[in-house]
């Protein structure tokens, strides 16, 4: 089901972040992805939040652009 | 270098937002000499953020003069150097100071602008659109019989199985697509406490699915 309207109602299917835990690893996990380091191991849950809050998303995809 | 009654010093450089995390934190420290400065600095760091962010987002935001755009960069750089100064203390190098003082930046703006874009919109707060969830949208394939028994499933769902808060939050955020801060707003909640109120509504709606045979 890759319906965009499904995804939005459903959310991550794996066990993610909450917003607040997701700011505070924020700038960790945009560094290890800048430098090639294993992101998603060092910060589990990070993606599949990413993927289910847009508003994150959108400061994630700024801080990568801003800080790379 | 300066000698000082036997102490070395060396001239202290303007931070920039190529310096170290160790010169942010050694010109930031409460009593370090040119603290002024360095504080100046972090807000022309923070400034610079924020005007990232709004340049960003600028084609969802033509109805707003430039001046006011740089009033919202501007409140956001002032709002972030708070909220940074306030936080110093917790800063635990797991990153460079400046990817961690952007995003404090980044968020006051990302929050303003999504609050400022939807200005104008009405937000519907007990929307019945999720019972229209089924329905085949307008000029879309009709054929989907799949998609369309999840639909229905899931309209069933939030009908029956979220409470009418999750319901509410669920609808605004997921189906008619309101900004999570622009409903943070009206429901004088917070970003934390809503998404967590998603996530939930999220997992019943999955567990319901799940039971009904779905693969979701």
């Amino acid at each position: 089901m890759s319906d965009e309207r499904i995804k939005r109602l459903l959310g991550p299917k794996a066990p993610e972040l909450l917003c607040d835990e997701c700011f505070d690893k924020l700038d960790e996990y945009v560094d290890l992805e800048l430098r090639g380091s294993a992101a998603d191991e060092a910060v589990p849950g990070m993606r599949p939040h990413l993927e289910g809050c847009p508003a994150c998303r959108e400061e994630y995809e700024s801080l990568r652009e801003l800080a790379g | 270098m300066t000698a000082v009654r036997g102490a070395t010093f060396a001239p202290r450089m303007p931070l920039t937002a190529s310096s170290s995390t160790q010169a942010w934190l050694d010109g930031l420290a409460v009593g370090a000499g040119g603290r002024d400065q360095a504080i100046e600095a972090l807000h022309a760091l923070l400034l610079r953020a924020a005007r990232f962010e709004v340049s960003r987002r600028r084609a969802g935001l033509s109805h707003v003069r430039g001046e006011r755009l740089e009033d919202v960069a501007n409140q956001a750089a002032d709002d972030a150097l708070v909220a940074v100064l306030a936080k110093l203390h917790t800063f635990r190098g797991a990153s460079r100071f400046t990817t961690w003082a952007y995003k404090f930046a980044l968020l006051e703006a990302g929050v303003r602008l999504r609050r400022r874009a939807w200005q104008e919109r009405e937000v519907v707060l007990d929307s019945d659109s999720w019972t229209r969830l089924a329905e085949p949208a307008r000029g879309g394939p009709e054929s989907h019989a799949e998609r369309a028994e999840l639909l229905h499933a899931v309209s069933d769902s939030i009908g029956a199985d979220l409470t009418p808060h999750q319901r509410q939050v669920l609808v605004s955020l997921a189906v008619d697509g309101v900004p999570i801060d622009v409903l943070v707003e009206r429901l004088g909640t917070t970003r934390g406490a809503l998404y967590k109120t998603l996530h939930d509504a999220r997992k019943k709606l999955r567990a319901a699915l799940t039971e009904r045979g779905f693969d979701v």
